[in-house]
């Protein structure tokens, strides 16, 4: 029995990861020249684990989860690195074998509904395609096990609504749309690209805990990508955090939201209302984002760092063990913890 | 399902004006002659009785208005005239060249069909490469090329020096028709092509960089069943009003071919009755074409309401 | 008025560039290649009379219906005149009639259409319906009817085009008008007092003419085509003046043997049109980039 059909979780000791990004580089090749996007990206992700994949706009996270996906926009190529699912090279495998994981295997759910879905075709007949596909199931079979998802994700009256066609519903419809869809082979891995953006932020919370409870009775792991810490810390047990295509902070949500390692972690978490802490005063980072083509030599927010020092712009931190469990990418991180210097 | 069509009526009530206007053109055509009809159709040897005796004969001697309404009178019995070549009722000759005409149409839109789907998705596949821009060129050509001019390169390449093909006629029985008509459909077919290649291939590419394509490969869907079940329907929505727009001016475009390869549909009808002078059979030929025009106008809305469900046409209406 | 209304106005009449393509004309492919093509037919129209190397009308029965050969390259048709002759002549014929052709309708339909869109209302209606009814009719069938009505001749076929192509300039104008007056700037200008007039013709106009310039090209394709069918059919250009359609007429009789004297003045067609294509994307490229269809 190959590694693939057989569930981590029930191997004895187990070490292969559910998916692991090893030094993963996207870009563009212009002319002789590589744009580099994402860079030296390591990620791991158990069976089972709910991973959040947080920066803000442009840092590439939604890249790194159409890499893995395997929905690269065109231009956009792999320049360097692996990702590996269950021990499975996932860019070099044969094609056919890549569309055989895509749903039973690797699911997405898709940040806006109304364009994500086929608006001439019924969402039943869209929920159905991945099982009839993968699963072989009849027609009929396929659009009972539609209906029984719709109910499962909490669309109400679904023999009626299977008929319709996505613009005849709302958008946190559309959305549990989207997640029966993702969910319909059963896939051991699912990839949300900012699923909730999209959505009322009363709906919101309603979609979030559908996805938490999902994975949570079916063992799936979830990938997931949002520029929301509150999202985050909803959904997801554990957390990488990105800024302009780099890594710069993973380990378990709880404890990297109440000791920051990564400067930047901790300029999000300042800056962020928390409604808890109402009084609290906002602090935001200084500066902008880097455009992808100028990125500065050495660590990407050493221009914006409070703890900045002169070793920091002449080489790209590695993103290192800081404490069991942690990993940072900042040559200053035994200094977070520090007052700022005014 | 039917409640989708509740728009057609209106949509029929709103062609009655047009079709009245088409009435009005129809029959001032004829009479934008300079100088007489009657002696126009009579020749200048005429003498003065037999002109006044055609005219009276013809009603011509009448207010215009009055003959305007007698005209339209005529029509809504179904009477169109009698010929004045042929001296039967042009209504007869009508129903005989429909079917040709017909048949000569829908075979050039399979056809047509059949050309362009194939070549609109290669090229929207990978466009900016080889096979999108030798689609593009073809579709250029294509553009410039008087129909009848393809017609005649048609039948000396495979009538006249491959022999694979009749010369002209349209045969006699229902099979032998389809081997007459062949060549014909096939040059309107590559008049049409080009149209529909250049709008199916710009919305294929559209949609193919759409994000529920995107949706369908995270699903595993790839190649013929990604077109068939996702990329195709949505592709053809915008292309069908092009479709509907171009299968009128087929219909002008088949005038022309039914004389090169000799069909006796409604082109062979119209141009003969110009040339001798006829004109109760060219009003009739030119108030059928247009008619035809108007309802294949409705037609391309019905079908584009059951190929988007997002459009709902009934709604217009009432606006 | 208010000093903010006037700043407004004044702001106004200084017109809006719509997108023009960064790229200068000349860096432009299509619109070069088109530009030479045309050019070179313009340019052998032009010099007929010394490039030919016949009379393109003479008759020379003797020589009729002869090949290809050095002293007549494209052979001879069966009245004895020279292809080729005719062939140079007839550029002469079809690009003039073609362009001029385009004129009438061009003018008339887009003020049509201008008018119609800037003042709505019942005009409108009026006018679209008329567009309408004209649209009923496929081109072909009204073209040769009118021709025939009229008279074959030069300026029958003026008149045909005219009435059969109007429609499509107003309806492009129509819709460039109707976006264009809910436009800031021309709201602005009314408000700074300008008449209607004004707006219309200073303003508005060099803005939307642009889409109808385009449209026209294709447009000249369409009416040498329709020029050249109705020379097939014999309602052209009266013979014995060399003209292309006409010449496949006599052509097709003896497609068997001298198959060149009915394909080659098509090719010559095929030409031109692809020229005039290639000169209509480039100046929809360079004057509005990313709109064409």
């Amino acid at each position: 029995m190959t590694a693939v059909e057989q569930s981590p979780l029930t191997l004895p000791g187990a070490t292969t990861p559910l998916l692991q990004l090893d030094r993963l580089t996207l870009g563009l090749r212009r002319g002789g020249r590589e744009v580099r996007i994402v860079e030296d990206v390591d990620l791991t992700v158990g069976a089972g684990q709910r991973v959040g994949l947080v920066g803000e706009s442009g840092s590439g996270k939604s890249l790194t989860l159409r890499a893995i996906a395997g929905l690269l926009p065109a231009g956009v190529e792999v320049l360097g690195g692996g990702i590996e699912y269950a021990g499975e090279d996932l860019l070099r495998m044969p094609a056919k074998r890549r569309r055989a994981l895509a749903g039973p295997d690797i699911a997405m759910v898709f940040q806006e509904p109304m364009t994500a879905l086929n608006p001439v075709m019924r969402v039943g007949d869209q929920i159905a395609e991945g099982p009839r596909r993968h699963l072989g199931l009849s027609k009929k079979a396929a659009a009972d096990l539609a209906v029984q998802l719709m109910t499962r994700v909490g669309i109400p009256d679904p023999e009626r609504r299977a008929r319709a066609h996505p613009h005849e519903l709302s958008g946190g419809l559309r959305q549990r749309i989207m997640i029966a869809m993702a969910v319909s082979c059963g896939p051991r891995l699912l990839l949300c690209d900012e699923p909730t953006t999209a959505l009322d932020v009363t709906v919101q919370l309603q979609v979030l805990r559908l996805l938490e409870q999902l994975c949570a009775d079916t063992g799936t792991a979830l990938v997931f990508v949002t520029h929301d810490l509150a999202v985050v810390t909803q959904t997801c047990t554990d957390l990488s955090v990105m800024y302009a295509g780099h890594i710069v902070e993973t380990g378990p949500v709880a404890d990297t939201f109440t000791r920051p390692r990564h400067p930047y972690t901790r300029g999000l978490l300042e800056s962020a209302p928390d409604f808890d802490h109402p009084d609290r005063v906002l602090v935001p980072i200084p500066g902008f984002p880097p455009n992808v083509a100028d990125r500065p030599a050495g660590c990407p927010f050493a221009p914006r760092c409070g703890y900045v020092q002169p070793h920091c712009t002449e080489a790209p931190p590695p993103l290192a063990e800081v404490a069991p469990g942690r990993e940072a990418a900042c040559y200053e991180t035994h200094r977070l913890g520090e007052e700022l210097p005014a | 399902m039917l409640e989708r069509l509740r728009f057609v009526p209106g949509r029929l009530l709103q062609a009655v004006p047009v079709i009245f206007g088409v009435t009005v053109v129809v029959f001032f055509m004829v009479h934008l002659l300079p100088g007489n009809p009657a002696l126009a159709i009579l020749g200048q040897t005429a003498t003065e009785d037999r002109v006044a005796a055609l005219n009276h004969q013809l009603g011509l001697d009448q207010p215009l208005w009055k003959q305007y309404f007698t005209f339209l009178g005529h029509l809504l019995t179904g009477d169109l005239g009698t010929s004045i070549s042929y001296q039967r009722p042009v209504s007869e000759l009508i129903t005989t060249a429909i079917p040709v005409t017909l048949s000569l149409v829908v075979f050039a839109l399979v056809l047509a069909l059949v050309l362009s789907i194939p070549l609109a998705g290669i090229a929207a596949g990978r466009p900016g490469r080889g096979r999108d821009l030798a689609v593009r060129a073809f579709t250029l050509v294509g553009q410039g090329m008087p129909q009848f001019w393809v017609g005649i390169m048609l039948l000396l390449l495979l009538a006249v020096k491959a022999g694979a093909f009749p010369v002209g006629g349209y045969g006699e029985t229902a099979g032998s028709h389809v081997y007459y008509l062949f060549l014909p459909a096939l040059t309107l077919a590559i008049a049409l092509s080009p149209q529909i290649i250049r709008s199916l291939r710009a919305s294929t590419i559209n949609v193919l960089g759409s994000d529920y394509v995107g949706t369908a490969r995270s699903k595993g869907a790839a190649g013929i069943s990604l077109f068939r079940g996702h990329v195709l329907r949505n592709a053809a929505i915008p292309t069908v009003s092009i479709v509907g727009v171009n299968l009128g001016y087929l219909v002008g475009g088949s005038l022309v071919i039914e004389k090169v390869f000799a069909i006796p549909g409604l082109g062979s009808l119209m141009i003969n009755a110009i040339f001798s002078r006829d004109f109760p059979t060219i009003q009739a030929v030119a108030l059928v074409v247009a008619l035809f025009v108007v309802v294949v106008g409705i037609l391309t809305d019905v079908v584009y309401t059951f190929l988007d469900p997002r459009v709902d046409l009934s709604a217009k209406e009432r606006a | 008025m208010t000093t903010t209304a006037v700043a407004t106005a004044r702001r106004a009449a200084r017109r809006p560039a719509r997108s023009r393509s960064l790229r200068p004309w000349y860096r432009n492919g299509t619109l070069v290649t088109g530009l030479v093509i045309v050019g070179l037919l313009v340019l052998v129209a032009v010099l007929a009379p010394w490039l030919a190397p016949y009379d393109p009308v003479k008759q020379d029965l003797q020589s009729a219906l002869q090949s290809p050969s050095g002293s007549h390259w494209l052979g001879t048709d069966k009245y004895g005149r020279d292809v080729l002759s005719r062939l140079i002549w007839g550029a002469r014929v079809d690009l003039r009639v073609g362009f001029l052709a385009v004129l009438i309708p061009f003018v008339f339909g887009s003020v049509m259409g201008a008018l119609a869109g800037y003042f709505g209302g019942w005009f409108d209606a009026v006018v679209m319906r008329v567009v309408d009814v004209f649209f009923a009719f496929p081109f072909y069938v009204l073209v040769i009817v009118l021709v025939f009505v009229l008279g074959a001749g030069e300026k029958s076929i003026y008149l045909a085009i005219a009435a059969v192509s109007w429609g499509s300039y107003a309806k492009i104008l129509r819709g460039e008008l109707l976006v264009a007056k809910k436009q800031d700037w021309v709201v602005a200008a009314r408000l700074g007092g300008m008449s209607h007039a004004r707006v219309l013709g200073r303003h508005i106009t060099p803005n939307v003419l642009s889409q109808a310039l385009i449209y026209g090209m294709s447009d000249i394709v369409m009416d040498i085509l329709a020029i050249v069918t109705l020379g097939y059919l014999g309602l052209g250009i009266a013979p014995p003046t060399a003209e292309w359609g006409s010449m496949i007429l006599d052509g097709q009789e003896f497609i068997t043997t001298q198959w060149q004297q009915a394909t080659i003045p098509g090719l010559a067609v095929v030409v031109t049109s692809l020229g005039l294509s290639f000169l209509g994307d480039g100046l929809s490229d360079q004057l509005s980039p990313g709109r064409r269809s």
